[in-house]
């Protein structure tokens, strides 16, 4: 029987670009690029390297975003998955974590699907419950934060890192897992897979498509507000010195007169 | 007085530092009570009680250990229902780990309530609580409230000053049943990390940290060296980390632990955005680099610029000889 894997994505600004607020105080995504968080690149890879150790299987890689946001899905297509899902509606601009869990989880059930994979957080927002929020909302186990992950006979198997163990985890499929950057690193997409990218079929579902009401989503829906975004005062110029035989010493000094030492 | 409910993380009953925070940061907007889960859970009472803990409802059972994460949401879970029961509840607090942030989204969505996670910051405000958060590398700072349900909240480690404030601290069982989903993902083995004796990254008030210019594992030693010198933990760059030079739980940055002590040392460390996003709200910055033009140079308090084979051990010396 064929593992049907749906990888969640996320388009996200360019970390290297000058990132801000709009006056909304949602994401502002006019004045940078945007390009597949970095992290999901690692999820697409497991998703991969499960594929090719499965008999059958399919990868579907599943965003909600704007318009730009097919370009996450055509990298993760010209990676190797099978085919792509694009959720897009005007009524999700602003939509928060927990919205984005809500129609991921639609999503995802009106795909089908034995294992879903996801990054450990995304670049942008950081916040990384994402995983966690869908497994609560499909019901199915979380296997998360894995440093390495694997899946034979409809199990899932796993270790995760954490601060003060390293565990081993293990749970039945359907499950949602989410991985690190230490899973393995992400191949990049060769001309051959670029090329193919752009035959891959590559849906868009919208919220009626979802059945989810507009109001359950979006900046009005959003469970919680922003009510202001301030840009870090630059930091005044600190004290540069150069080494010249008493650099340490020099620091000392400061350390000792901020007493730290 | 509105209630407050705290997660308490612990080690066999050792409350952790960022408990204690969030105690703090809880009495500004409640009175604390505490839950306490797991083997120890009541030996947790006397410290929380210290810190202004007014109650502290304890549970334990095997499945904390031999489940990931869902038994500690039910848990939670049945503390929200027998709290808020109780009166007015004015938000759940938890400390920001990997681990009680899923606890913390999960309990979100079954009760209804939005979330907030990784606050730096957090007060009383007009229509609930108001929390700092940063964004974009820190860049932006943020304030933000939940709009809908009891607001859940996840703090960062060193977002407030410890303070005393003795309260009753009362101990009381929780009553727990657990749901069909808590034995969903077992954990069939677990390998203790092992102590280095040094503060845990996050929750440290000085951190040294090494990167590319430390230039092998072996040499991460002076690095070390210089941590045990100022009582710190050793944090290390994504290119030290990806290189094999240091473990990755030691990491820095975005895809590693965000930290934001009191002082923190960079050497060898260019000052990447990666990087930046990690430690850029640390009270003192200094860094240690060979190439005047790393941009980490931007952020310091102070900056030698100079070899950190030289500059590393001769600090080192000098904060031993001061310290006697």
């Amino acid at each position: 029987m064929s593992l049907r894997i749906v990888v969640t994505v996320k388009y996200v600004p360019d970390a290297t670009g000058d990132r801000h607020f709009a006056d909304d105080l949602t994401v502002d995504r006019d004045d940078v690029d945007g390009l597949l968080s970095e992290l999901d690149e690692y999820a697409v890879e497991q998703a991969l390297q499960i594929a090719d150790d499965a008999d059958d299987a399919e990868i579907t890689v599943l965003t909600v975003g704007p318009e730009d946001a097919k370009d996450a899905l055509r990298k993760a297509l010209s990676m190797g998955a099978d085919k792509a899902i694009h959720v897009e509606d005007d009524d999700l601009h602003g939509t928060d974590a927990i919205g984005t869990s809500l129609v991921l989880a639609k999503a995802i059930e009106k795909a089908g699907y034995d294992l879903v994979i996801s990054g450990m957080a995304s670049t942008d927002g950081t916040a990384g419950i994402v995983p966690a929020l869908l497994a609560e909302r499909l019901g199915v186990p979380q296997v998360t934060l894995l440093s390495e992950v694997s899946v034979e006979d409809g199990v899932v198997k796993g270790r995760r890192d954490g601060d003060s163990a390293s565990e081993q985890l293990e749970a039945s499929l359907p499950a949602v897992v989410s991985v690190t950057d230490q899973s393995g690193e992400a191949r990049y997409p060769s001309f051959k897979g670029i090329m193919a990218a752009k035959k891959k079929p590559v849906e868009s579902w919208d919220l009626e498509d979802l059945e989810i009401e507009a109001d359950e989503v979006g900046l009005e829906g959003a469970w919680t507000k922003v009510d202001s975004a301030t840009e870090r005062p630059a930091r005044t110029a600190g004290t540069i010195v150069k080494d010249e035989g008493e650099g340490g010493k020099q620091l000392a000094e400061f350390l000792a007169g901020q007493k730290f030492i | 007085m509105a209630e407050v409910l705290v997660y308490v993380d612990h080690v066999d009953g050792a409350v952790r530092k960022p408990t204690l925070e969030l105690l703090t940061l809880a009495r500004r907007i409640g009175e604390p009570v505490a839950v306490a889960l797991g083997s120890g859970a009541e030996a947790t009472a006397p410290a929380l009680a210290e810190h202004g803990a007014v109650k502290v409802l304890t549970h334990d059972a095997a499945e904390y250990a031999d489940y990931l994460v869902v038994p500690k949401v039910d848990a939670l879970q049945a503390a929200y229902e027998v709290v808020s029961a109780g009166g007015s509840l004015a938000a759940v607090l938890v400390p920001s780990s990997a681990e009680g942030k899923e606890i913390a989204a999960r309990l979100a969505v079954r009760i209804g309530s939005g979330i907030i996670t990784d606050a730096t910051d957090l007060e009383a405000g007009d229509e609930g609580p108001v929390a700092t958060q940063s964004a974009f590398a820190a860049s932006f700072t943020t304030k933000s409230r939940v709009a809908k349900g009891t607001p859940v909240i996840t703090v960062k480690p060193n977002s407030a000053a410890v303070e005393a404030a003795p309260a009753a601290g009362a101990v009381e069982a929780l009553a727990v049943s657990f749901s069909e989903k808590a034995t969903g993902t077992k954990v069939t083995a677990r390998t203790p990390r092992e102590s280095t004796g040094r503060p845990e990254l996050t929750e440290a008030a000085i951190v040294v940290s090494g990167g590319r210019g430390v230039n092998g594992a072996e040499n991460f030693s002076i690095i070390e060296a210089l941590a045990d010198s100022l009582g710190a933990a050793v944090g290390a760059s994504r290119a030290a980390v990806d290189a094999g030079w240091y473990p990755h739980t030691n990491q820095v940055g975005q895809t590693g632990k965000s930290v934001s002590p009191q002082l923190y040392i960079a050497s060898g460390i260019s000052g990447a955005i990666q990087h930046r996003a990690g430690m850029q709200t640390s009270k003192t910055i200094v860094a240690i680099n060979k190439d005047a033009e790393a941009p980490i140079f931007d952020l310091v308090d102070y900056g030698v610029v100079g070899d950190l084979f030289e500059v590393v051990p001769q600090l080192t010396e000098e904060i031993k000889t001061r310290k006697g």
